[in-house]
């Protein structure tokens, strides 16, 4: 049976590509120069095709485990609806065209930038760290902190302190959000073997490592204003928006719940952190225009 | 295979095929588009 045209789509994880597409063009908007609009929407069109590449990857490799879990078990391959020969096929040629047409539209720095991400995700994340340590959303991180530094490199050509500065927010607000929807998916996690820090190193310990990356990452996000790389706009929002954040993973990391339908806490800090996100690099590039203006 | 399977199976072609002549017609406009503002760069 073939499989639907949307199963291609879900295979390409779209509601993580919606940050990652956010991340990236708030990093092209701030970068100084000038990029053609088609152009701009090509760069960001091939890191929305770069992410999803690696995505499907993700779940080819993955297929058996995501079986295991409730939360990914409906994906199109565990479910039955696609086979993986057509999700490799799918996945390793869209990284090869959003690798390539990055290189033409806009330059090969971006491109290899972007391909960095791509092989990160898979082999280091996916392949190399995910089933062996409880450390792998902290290392693997990284790999969803690139689109910043991709779309930087789309208009410029190079990278600079900002985007490295937004790099680095990312990966560390990264275990703090993984980590919180590890705590109320933790048994997904120990069916499907992962060894995810709730269920290796149990909730205390996860609990602690939140409010520990949390600090790391509020540094972070201050970085950019106290390096006088943003101006006010971003400060002020980067100081309500990281002390919400603070006080959520304080929450978390005073919480003794265990039972996972009961924990509010956790589920409002996931949520959060999303928003969180978005109101931080949203504030960057109305920092931007503020200073343009 | 049963009637309603090969019914399945084409609509399922069908769609595919709609969905890939739309994205083949957006990357022909996507490409024009590069290379005019290429060429004007």
């Amino acid at each position: 049976m073939p499989a639907d045209w949307r199963d291609f789509v879900a295979l390409t994880k779209p509601r993580v590509m919606t940050l990652v597409v956010f991340t990236g063009l708030c990093g092209l908007l701030v970068a100084p120069g000038h990029l053609s609009p088609i152009l701009a929407f090509t760069a960001i069109l091939c890191i929305a095709l770069g992410a999803g590449a690696a995505g499907a990857l993700n779940q080819w490799y993955e297929a058996d485990r995501d079986a295991r879990m409730k939360r990914t078990a409906g994906r199109p391959l565990p479910a039955g609806r696609m086979d993986r020969q057509s999700a490799l096929h799918f996945g390793v040629g869209l990284s090869f065209f959003s690798v390539l047409l990055m290189g033409f539209a806009t330059n090969w720095f971006a491109a290899f930038i972007l391909a960095v991400s791509i092989l990160f995700y898979v082999f280091v994340y996916t392949i190399w760290l995910k089933p062996r340590t409880a450390q792998n959303i902290v290392i693997g991180g990284a790999a969803g902190a690139f689109p910043p530094l991709i779309g930087w490199a789309a208009v410029t050509g190079d990278v600079a302190a900002l985007p490295v500065a937004l790099f680095m927010l990312i990966f560390f607000w990264t275990p703090p959000h993984f980590w919180a929807l590890a705590l109320f998916v933790r048994m997904d996690y120990a069916n499907a073997g992962i060894p995810m820090l709730p269920v290796v190193a149990g909730e205390r310990t996860t609990r602690r490592q939140i409010l520990f990356y949390t600090v790391i990452m509020a540094a972070a996000a201050l970085a950019p204003v106290l390096l006088r790389l943003t101006g006010l706009v971003y400060g002020l929002t980067a100081l309500i928006a990281t002390g919400i954040f603070a006080v959520l993973a304080v929450q978390v990391s005073l919480s003794h719940e265990t039972d996972p339908a009961q924990m509010r806490a956790e589920r409002r800090l996931f949520k959060y952190s999303v928003l969180y996100l978005f109101l931080i690099f949203g504030a960057v590039v109305v920092d931007h225009w503020v200073k343009l203006a | 295979m049963t009637p309603e399977e090969q019914k399945l199976i084409q609509a399922r072609q069908r769609s595919r095929s709609i969905v890939m002549a739309v994205v083949l017609f957006a990357l022909v406009m996507l490409f024009f588009g590069i290379t005019i503002a290429k060429m004007s760069h």
